[in-house]
């Protein structure tokens, strides 16, 4: 992430920024490639065959293979493109919003049920360090 | 001549319409959110808008990162729903206003809004959710849709203040158009939320409110929200909310609030709703 932005001081958030974007174009149009059904079909058939179609980076490839999907949004994904693996993967958001955050499924279910992440002590990376 | 009467802003979290799709609105979980809808149904039903121009973002559905229009207008007889990765939504086709959507472009362009003209242009959950809540499970949409499509996946998505002031285009470009029907205008998306990150699940119930009131209380501070505080205080998502100031920008300075609801959670969205109409409607 870059960190001379008036937004690198927000924890947790990889803003798709131009820098983003250009390292992530090709891994994030092999996600888009997923609302095919047939390239669906493809990617179940072998994942690492289908793969080798798109010109992605071996730590993006690495990622996607391991449903990493925090180094997926560091090496330029967009969200709204992966989750398109998480839709082919039967995932919902909360499963993978529970992923991202480092907690369970229930835990991240019952924080949304009790209001959400709050905002206080969430809007500056110095409120992570202490 | 064609009016621009009235402005619905709304969230267009996907899992709301999977909700109605699934006959799962009364569910304890969806209950409070789709009771809360009801009173704009009934306001749908009793208005007839003859066409609604829809303001909404496409999630990597009809344009990828192929192709970045900042703002694309729908100028097509009909826009079907986009496969998103499991199947389109079984909704129905929704029905465009070509010969008006051509004139917004044309008056628009002449106003210095460089629009995309999209011939083909499949509609995802952002146009079609704001739909089901507002119109329910019909066998046929109510009425004709114009989709008003803008870029708030990358950044920088445009400015509140030129949102605001593209609303403004728009009303003119309606109010020219010689016909007598009644438009209303939609802005989707947000409220507070964040889906990606160690962050994710953010909500923010205080901006949400405050938003919701600065509608008609104060519209000068939510045309001036920059991207850092949307980013910030709402969430990496929130910044949807720009697509309400267009709605806004719509409408006469003074509109009056008709209706709102607001509820936590839907998935993971402060999901808000609200009914604005002018005066002279």
């Amino acid at each position: 992430m870059r960190t001379d932005r008036d937004y690198s001081d927000i924890p947790g958030t990889y803003v798709f920024d131009p820098e983003h974007s250009r390292q992530g174009y090709h891994l994030n149009m092999f996600c888009m490639s997923l609302n095919e059904a047939k390239n669906r079909d493809e990617f179940r058939e072998s994942e690492t065959h289908y793969l080798d179609k798109f010109p992605v980076t071996p730590e993006q490839r690495k990622a996607v293979l391991e449903r990493n999907w925090i180094d997926m949004l560091r090496l330029g994904g967009n969200f709204y493109y992966t989750f398109k693996i998480a839709i082919f993967d039967g995932l919902t958001m909360q499963e993978v919003g529970a992923a991202m955050s480092g907690v369970s499924k229930e835990t991240f279910q019952k924080m949304m049920l009790d209001g959400g992440r709050q905002i206080d002590g969430n809007r500056y990376t110095s409120e992570w360090k202490k | 001549m064609a009016k621009l009467f009235a402005g619905i802003g709304t969230s267009h979290v996907p899992p709301i319409g999977g909700a109605v799709d699934h006959d799962a609105t009364q569910t304890d979980y969806w209950k409070p959110l789709f009771d809360g809808y009801e009173p704009v149904k009934a306001w749908m039903e009793k208005e007839k808008p003859d066409v609604a121009i829809i303001v909404y973002n496409d999630h990597a559905s009809a344009f990828s990162l192929k192709l970045i229009p900042t703002f694309a207008i729908g100028v097509a007889d009909q826009f079907a729903p986009a496969d998103e990765g499991f199947g389109p939504r079984k909704v129905p086709v929704v029905q465009g206003h070509s010969k008006l959507a051509w004139h917004i472009a044309e008056s628009l362009i002449f106003d210095e809004f460089d629009m995309t003209i999209a011939n083909e242009l499949p509609v995802d959950h952002g146009l079609t959710v704001p739909l089901s809540i507002t119109c329910g499970k019909p066998e046929e949409w109510p009425c004709k849709v114009i989709p008003l499509c803008v870029n708030v996946i990358q950044y920088p998505s445009p400015t509140g203040n030129r949102c605001f002031n593209l609303g403004k285009a728009i009303r003119k470009a309606v109010e020219s158009f010689d016909e007598d029907i009644k438009v209303a205008i939609f802005g989707t998306g947000g409220m507070s939320h964040q889906l990606q990150g160690e962050r994710a699940g953010l909500v923010n119930p205080a901006f949400d409110k405050a938003f919701l009131d600065d509608l008609t209380n104060d519209v000068d501070r939510l045309i001036n929200i920059s991207h850092v505080e949307y980013l910030r205080e709402a969430g990496s998502e929130g910044a949807e909310l720009v697509m309400w100031m267009i709605m806004r920008g719509a409408l006469d300075d003074n509109a009056k609030e008709i209706y709102r609801h607001y509820h936590v959670p839907a998935s993971n969205t402060g999901a808000g709703i609200i009914v604005l109409e002018n005066e002279d409607k």
